[in-house]
């Protein structure tokens, strides 16, 4: 097959073909990606990464995306750290990918100090004389966000990760832009879709402020852009929302909810608005594209793209060119990706209303914030160590900001007596809270409750949505 | 207390309890130059819940995203009628 063929070449071959004008951008600096054909912005070190196991592990998206850009068919491995893992976690996760070499723009955190080979990226490129040969298939490594404790590594191919990305057909130049980094699954799609239909890409700085990120956006003539629902929400409500003027819209990372939906088509009524269906292990699974939250009934009926959907015990389960192969490392023990046919149990539970199938959340109550995970049991646990508690329940509540917010409903020890202060005891198991939980976790919202629902398992009983 | 001052007062309360400043609260002031980010006006919208018995911006089909504090309030404003 001729295109198993193109799916050999790494991904920097590709780039070969790409527009010759089309750029990398961040707030500090601008990269030709054509260049990479020529070119290396890891400062004498490519040959020095030839088969090795590298974390990328930079500070900026921009170097991050030259890097793996020049690794693709180099590496043996690349892992990719996201900006917000958790310093206490890498040690597990080098060891458990075999990780010998860094990548890096910048201070190597200590715990990556002691990796033999350490290569520093430039976001800028210069030329290289003889490039290493291409030794084969390199392996992608992401991490998944769904975890308490270190997160899972997940390996990908090139070929799985680009399964979804049709050929470019767009006879009008294409800038996309990513409110979500290119560290994680969904911010990668963006990161290769652009490489491989030849367009620019803008991508956020560390810290940068919504308003300037989306004045930066107008400036370079975005045209199509993706984020999740969260960020979306964000940029609607950001004035300089109407100085840009995108022709795709693109959702993905959460449930995709009506109104947000409907606010973008006002937004923006001349542009195609999409939400699309991946996760980390998964993939894209599908897009939907005419403009309802939820998707078709008719998706489960046969594959579409070879990806072939199906639903067990309320959750969908997929099958998919575009999958992970496996995870990697302390994952590995514990589950296996795909099941006995080889489907991949997506956690995300549907529910059928009429002739479309809409999210309900996740199986195991998994509550998503702004796309940060949030296990209530996690944040039980700190609440029923409270004196006064007897039990509790820490559930989503639908918010326009974030998608979702925790609430908690409390069983005190003994109901309220003549002098207690409510508003005082509502105060100090916040403040438990606050002591021992990220802000997200931290519950919005506390309501006293005389008993809570226990099912036939012992259980609480959760709803699902 | 009036529904802007009980939204001012809580806006205070959730900034303290997430170490953020609030800036100044003028009327046409961005919401998120407020010194709240999503999360922070996501847990207000739900403290004001608790205190206005009120959600304007899930109970409603038609979304409108607020830009400004003026916004904001005002969909307080006309959702308590």
């Amino acid at each position: 097959m001729s295109t198993a063929v193109i799916d050999a070449q790494p991904l920097r071959a590709r780039v070969a073909g790409a527009a010759a004008d089309a750029c990398c951008f961040d707030r500090a600096a601008s990269v030709r990606v054509a260049d990479l054909v020529r070119g290396t912005c890891l400062c004498g070190g490519l040959a020095t990464l030839s088969g090795r196991s590298v974390v990328i592990a930079t500070t900026s998206q921009l170097t991050a995306a030259l890097a793996l850009i020049e690794l693709d068919g180099v590496a043996r491995r690349l892992l990719i750290l996201p900006p917000d893992v958790d310093p206490d976690h890498l040690g597990a996760l080098i060891a458990g990918a075999e990780i010998d070499a860094v990548v890096t723009d910048g201070t190597v955190p200590p715990q990556l100090a002691a990796l033999p080979v350490r290569v520093v990226c430039i976001p800028s490129i210069v030329p290289l004389a003889e490039r290493p040969r291409a030794r084969g298939h390199t392996e992608w490594l992401l991490l998944t966000s769904g975890t308490t404790g270190v997160p899972k590594m997940v390996a990908h191919s090139i070929s799985g990760l680009t399964a979804a990305i049709a050929p470019g057909a767009s006879t009008e130049p294409v800038v996309w832009g990513t409110f979500y980094d290119i560290r994680r699954y969904g911010g990668l799609q963006i990161l290769l879709r652009a490489v491989l239909g030849g367009a620019s890409l803008v991508l956020s700085s560390a810290g940068e402020p919504v308003g300037e990120h989306l004045s930066r956006l107008a400036r370079h003539g975005i045209t199509h852009l993706s984020g999740t629902p969260s960020h979306w929400r964000r940029a609607l409500m950001s004035p300089e929302i109407g100085k840009i003027a995108p022709r795709y819209v693109r959702l993905s990372g959460e449930i995709a909810d009506q109104p947000v939906l409907d606010a973008l088509r006002t937004m923006f009524p001349r542009a195609a608005v999409g939400h699309a269906y991946a996760s980390t292990e998964a993939g894209v699974v599908f897009a939907v594209d005419d403009g309802c939250a939820g998707f078709p009934a008719a998706f489960l009926d046969h594959a579409r793209n070879s990806v072939e959907v199906k639903i067990v015990d309320g959750a969908l389960r997929i099958r998919s060119p575009g999958a992970a192969l496996r995870y990697v490392g302390a994952g590995a023990r514990i589950a296996a990706l795909h099941d006995s046919d080889g489907f991949v149990d997506s956690g995300d539970m549907v529910e059928r209303h009429g002739d479309r199938y809409f999210f309900v959340g996740r199986k195991g109550g998994i509550i998503n914030i702004g796309g940060l995970k949030v296990h209530p049991e996690e944040v039980e646990s700190v609440i029923n160590a409270h004196p006064r508690v007897r039990m509790s329940l820490v559930r989503p509540k639908r918010s326009p900001f974030t998608g979702a917010i925790v609430v908690a409903d409390i069983v005190l020890t003994a109901p309220f007596a003549a002098g207690d202060d409510e508003m005082e005891l509502r105060d100090d198991i916040l403040k438990l809270c606050r002591g021992a939980l990220p802000r997200h976790k931290v519950p919005a919202a506390i309501s006293f409750v005389p008993a809570l629902a226990v099912a036939a398992t012992g259980k609480l009983a959760r709803r699902s949505a | 207390m009036s529904i802007k001052l009980t939204i001012m007062d809580e806006m205070a309360r959730v900034a303290r309890e997430h170490g953020k400043t609030l800036g100044q609260l003028d009327d046409d002031v961005a919401l998120l130059d407020s010194g709240l980010d999503s999360l922070g006006l996501a847990v207000l919208v739900a403290r004001l819940e608790d205190r206005l018995g009120l959600d304007p911006f899930t109970t409603s089909d038609d979304v409108q995203f607020p830009v400004t504090v003026g916004d904001f309030v005002k969909a307080y404003e006309h959702g308590s009628h």
